[in-house]
């Protein structure tokens, strides 16, 4: 149960890593205030959706011992990102939330961080959003316990869309975080 | 029998002369405004065989895609004239003509080539303006009539020509669901003679030439990771020069061709460095959190310009090499990003974003006007060409990459529609020897 305590507040402590990380982003990557107003909400649904992920994540570690390889493979392996942003949305909390737990669990596991960015704005410049976007990830990761040496980060930029198209639905499934055991 | 067998001969040299027309193909979509009327006569040639090109096509294709001349149609030419002494000027006045070339093309025992001769006329005053020769073995002939291009615009333009160079980039084919095949190919500048330089499963991005022509630099993810090769265009020789972890990529060569302007994370933050090509000496030029990348390099080697999130949105500045003083240049908009500056130092070409859209855009340094030269969808990846008188980029029909091409002026326009894959990242050569 303690540990259960502890492992709330580090997930709580990430939540809060993450927001904050999110406003030093923020600050910089935005230069008008619509998209300032935009971040403020999602800031503000982040730490709400924050704690119902972190009392869910708490949940199942406290009837759990431990997840197995197959368990992981059921987890959302792909998330997503705004335009131009590298902030992590509430919505992928919790399923990044357990996969800390299973790596931390599971030291001499490797996972490969792969950052994508969709076909707007110049390459080059994206291929260092798609390594931002998958820090953020990676980040998110270490604050739970997840140790830097069992994570690699490499970024394709647009070179590799999930999608092929020029909509805002295939540009919104392009700009992501795949996650790779 | 015959009459089949003459109807497959003829079917299949009509496939032959559009597979040899090869990969990309004109079209100009905006032309200047008044355009100088030019005759190019078919040139002479009195061998027994055919000549493997048509000098005197390439050359009209070459001027007209310029966008500054009209050329006059074979169907209406009087005569065929191949020397001086034949030219009647008379005939060649009807219908406004103003400048006209002749020219033949004769065997060269010497050195087993071509020898092409050409003279250029002032049709209203009867004058000849221009003449000379261009001697190469047979595979260049087409080079040798890209010369005589650079010739003709040189004289009535009085801006060297850059029809005899090449353009390197990038295609990229979906080969099944999870499998592309990327190639890395090199082209005249008009788009025949395409080669594959480097082929891979994996994405080739940010090629760039060495300003003697000889190198190419570029980032390979071939093995699973990127890294930064460079490459001799002759021998096809290539070092790897970079393979740190996280970004290796957009490098830019030094105007001395000794150093590498690239983009690394390895500190952190994705920051600009200089690799010494010799010795692998590093030195870092930035320090921000924010994304610094693209950099390139001003003609006198003194400063670099790069693009930079540090104001909030991607911007670009330059760093003077002498002091590290870093200083943003660009103010409109809220996205410019991959610029490259004119060989003069004058223009600062980007990709530039207004009302959401991507375009290619030009900044006056001098008085720091900005004009949008494109109107085309997606448009990225600007090039110069090396007499500073068009960019050619990347821009999207329908789903598939093409490449553009625009003059510094906004005034004339073309774009090369591919025949195969998905065309992307041109980058035009310096002037060859």
């Amino acid at each position: 149960m303690r540990l259960g305590n502890l492992k709330a507040i580090a997930i709580a402590a990430s939540v809060i890593w993450a927001a904050g990380c999110s406003t030093t982003s923020q600050d910089t990557d935005s230069g008008d205030s619509m998209d300032h107003t935009q971040q403020q909400t999602d800031e503000g649904s982040a730490t709400s959706q924050g704690t119902d992920s972190s009392s869910m994540t708490h949940g199942q570690m406290d009837t759990d011992t431990g997840m197995t390889k197959a368990d992981v493979m059921s987890l959302t392996s792909v998330f997503y990102f705004d335009f131009d942003q590298a902030v992590v949305r509430a919505e992928a909390f919790a399923d990044l939330s357990a996969h800390a737990k299973f790596l931390v669990d599971n030291p001499s596991q490797l996972v490969v961080l792969e950052g994508h960015a969709d076909e707007r704005g110049t390459r080059e410049y994206n291929m260092a959003l798609g390594e931002r976007r998958a820090k953020a990830i990676s980040r998110y990761l270490t604050v739970q316990g997840v140790s830097n040496s069992q994570i690699e980060i490499v970024s394709y930029g647009e070179e590799r869309p999930a999608v092929i198209g020029h909509s805002e639905d295939a540009w919104g499934q392009n700009r992501r975080v795949e996650i790779k055991y | 029998m015959i009459r089949l067998l003459q109807t497959w001969l003829f079917c299949s040299l009509l496939l032959v002369s559009i597979l040899t027309r090869a990969e990309l193909t004109f079209e100009v979509t905006q032309g200047a405004d008044n355009p100088v009327p030019v005759a190019v006569v078919p040139f002479g040639w009195e061998g027994i065989q055919g000549l493997p090109v048509d000098v005197a096509e390439i050359v009209s294709d070459d001027l007209y895609r310029s966008g500054l001349f009209s050329l006059m149609e074979r169907e209406n030419m009087l005569s065929f004239p191949s020397q001086g002494g034949d030219v009647y000027f008379r005939d060649w006045r009807l219908g406004g003509l103003e400048y006209l070339l002749i020219g033949k093309v004769l065997p060269d025992p010497a050195s087993n080539g071509y020898r092409v001769e050409y003279e250029l006329f002032n049709v209203i005053e009867e004058q000849r303006i221009a003449g000379g020769f261009f001697g190469g073995a047979k595979k260049d002939l087409r080079r040798l009539a890209h010369r005589v291009s650079d010739v003709v615009y040189e004289k009535l333009t009085g801006i060297k020509g850059a029809f005899a160079t090449e353009i390197v980039y990038v295609t990229a084919s979906k080969v099944s669901k999870d499998r592309y095949n990327y190639r890395l190919q090199k082209a005249d500048a008009d788009g025949a003679n395409a080669q594959t330089i480097l082929e891979s499963r994996e994405p080739i991005l940010s090629p760039s030439w060495s300003r003697d022509g000889k190198n190419l630099a570029y980032v390979s993810f071939e093995t699973g990771r990127p890294s930064i090769f460079i490459q001799n265009v002759a021998t096809g020789q290539r070092q790897r020069i970079t393979a740190f972890r996280g970004l290796n990529g957009a490098p830019a060569w030094s105007p001395d061709g000794k150093r590498l302007a690239i983009t690394l994370s390895k500190d952190g933050n994705p920051e600009i460095y200089i690799i010494d090509i010799a010795t692998r000496n590093l030195r870092r030029l930035t320090r921000h959190y924010g994304i610094d990348t693209e950099p390139s390099w001003s003609s006198d080697g003194g400063s670099i310009i790069f693009t930079s999130n540090r104001g909030g949105k991607p911007q670009i500045y330059s760093i003077d090499l002498s002091n590290n003083w870093i200083e943003r240049l660009t103010f409109e908009g809220d996205y410019n990003a991959r610029g490259g500056l004119t060989y003069d130092g004058r223009h600062l070409v980007m990709v530039h974003r207004s009302n959401g859209v991507f375009h290619i855009a030009v900044q006056d340094l001098k008085t720091g006007r900005l004009d949008v030269l494109t109107e085309t969808y997606l448009d990225e990846s600007p090039s110069i060409a090396p007499n500073g008188s068009m960019v050619i980029y990347a821009t999207q029909d329908g789903t598939r990459g093409v490449l553009g091409a625009v003059s510094i002026d906004g005034r004339v326009r073309f774009r090369l529609p591919a025949k195969f894959g998905d065309v992307r990242e041109p980058a035009w050569s310096p002037y060859l020897q």
